[in-house]
């Protein structure tokens, strides 16, 4: 479980964060949704400790992550899996380097089994035949794969992905939703996905934590959603069609 | 003031919590490559033109007849080796090495691959940047001696080929009054520019904000700032050393 209290950031007193408190339970896919700049990606970023919040901790499993000695830090980093908004795979290496790079890196494995354990993954998600294509021969959905692999290849107790279906056709979208829904319940981690997609946000949303204008404004799940009386939350779900003529159509 | 404090303490975290001692003899193997033997080429070119150049320039100014004319290669060999093939060929180096690093590393920063070493817990800054500082200060000297044969031997080409000097009296010029220490001052010049051209372009990509726009700036201004801290570096080296 991951918990945050009191959690505020700004940047030239540009207020982001404002005072966020909540938890993201392990072995379900909680959400952080709202807007664009609301600051779901700034909160996403101190969480992992891409950025240092001014006030506030963020605690993995009761271990306090923003005041740790660098060790503690550290070890608790390698408990991270996060796919980027962009992949952000290395350029220079091919799909299978990508996935080992962590167990070259952090491990002590032999080669041949973090071959295994790279083609494991990669299978699991999708990808069996790409191991030597470079990222730029792949398709940004394949991307994605290969970033869910490689934060899945050292068995990550938390993962992390910001905005997984930016840019993706609708099908993906659904198909790297769903992945990440069944890697969260295989792997039993702790997940926390940043999106504005509300396809993902009914599809795989077991927890949800609404941010707007830098606050927490609204907790729930996908089930008491649509059924929300926050006039802001209102406005953001209800933006698209489809989904106003769905709750219509429950309505009535 | 401010962005010498950045890039002190950036330097200073290349040596805390670094990986383990083999992850990085490959990745100084790569760099060497990139660095080093890529650049052999230009360096090739370049210092061989410079010293053909060089040769025939003096003998269009050497007019008077009470000078012998192995002076040619003399002034050849000493500024091929004291000025020409430590601060040109690393001039040059500092356009094409310089402007890869920065490039890569600011690339790599706007793409968020910087962030996610980061997130796996890996030091980012000493796994990127420290095998590209060792990688330059192993292979510019290498460069630089190249680069001093070949001036040296396009100096040779120019004024025999052209006529201007016979084979004997070149070669008695560059073995006229050999000093070995000049050898070693460039030598010397040529690790100092090594590590500047790596560690301020590093810096430069290492902390690009933006997007392809910025990358390119940050490429830019670490050819400038490697040149300017080249030739003021040379100035000081020069003063100190000789």
């Amino acid at each position: 479980m991951i918990e945050i209290k009191n959690l505020s950031k700004s940047f030239n007193n540009k207020q982001v964060l404002l005072n966020i408190n909540g938890t993201f339970e392990k072995g379900k896919t909680n959400l952080i949704i709202g807007a664009s700049g609301t600051g779901k990606s700034v909160l996403l970023k101190c969480i992992v400790g891409l950025v240092q919040p001014d006030e506030g901790t963020i605690s993995f499993d009761g271990r306090d992550f923003t005041n740790a000695d660098s060790e503690l830090k550290q070890s608790i980093r390698r408990e991270i899996g996060m796919l980027f908004q962009g992949s952000a795979l290395f350029d220079s290496k091919t799909v299978e380097e990508n996935v080992m790079f962590p167990l070259d890196m952090l491990t002590t494995m032999k080669k041949d089994e973090k071959l295994d354990r790279a083609n494991e993954c990669l299978k699991r998600v999708g990808l069996e035949n790409a191991n030597k294509l470079y990222p730029s021969e792949i398709s940004g959905g394949m991307q994605k794969r290969v970033g869910i692999a490689r934060a899945i290849v050292l068995n990550s107790r938390y993962l992390f992905c910001d905005e997984p279906n930016s840019g993706l056709d609708p099908q993906t979208s659904i198909k790297i939703d769903n992945l990440i829904k069944d890697i969260t319940e295989e792997y039993n981690t702790t997940t926390v996905v940043v999106t504005h997609d509300m396809n993902s946000v009914l599809e795989i949303g077991e927890r949800i934590m609404f941010i707007y204008k830098g606050q927490k404004i609204w907790e729930g799940s996908n089930k008491d959603i649509l059924e929300t009386d926050v006039k802001e939350l209102q406005e953001f779900i209800f933006a698209n069609k489809l989904i106003r003529d769905m709750k219509a159509k429950k309505d009535s | 003031m401010k962005s010498f404090g950045k890039y002190l303490i950036l330097l200073g975290s290349l040596f805390t919590n670094r990986e383990r001692f083999n992850v990085y003899v490959k990745r100084i193997v790569d760099e060497a490559i990139l660095i080093g033997i890529d650049s052999v080429f230009i360096v090739v070119i370049v210092s061989t033109f410079i010293g053909a150049v060089t040769a025939v320039q003096t003998a269009y100014n050497l007019v008077s007849p009470l000078i012998p004319l192995y002076i040619i290669g003399t002034i050849v060999r000493d500024m091929t080796v004291l000025e020409l093939a430590p601060t040109i060929t690393c001039v040059v180096l500092a356009g094409k090495v310089g402007s890869n690093i920065a490039g890569g590393l600011g690339t790599m920063r706007i793409t968020e691959q910087v962030d996610a070493l980061e997130v796996m817990g890996i030091n980012s800054a000493s796994y990127l940047i420290l095998p590209k500082i060792i990688a330059a200060i192993l292979t510019f000297p290498l460069l630089v001696i190249i680069a001093a044969f070949l001036s040296i031997y396009g100096g040779y080409l120019a004024g025999v080929l052209t006529g201007v000097i016979t084979e004997k009296e070149y070669i008695y010029g560059i073995r006229y009054q050999f000093s070995g220490y000049n050898i070693t001052f460039a030598i010397i010049k040529s690790l100092v520019f090594a590590f500047l051209i790596s560690s301020i372009s590093s810096y430069q990509g290492f902390y690009t904000k933006g997007g392809a726009l910025e990358v390119g700036q940050s490429s830019t201004q670490a050819v400038t700032n490697s040149c300017i801290a080249v030739l003021c570096a040379d100035y000081l080296l020069a003063q100190l050393l000789l």
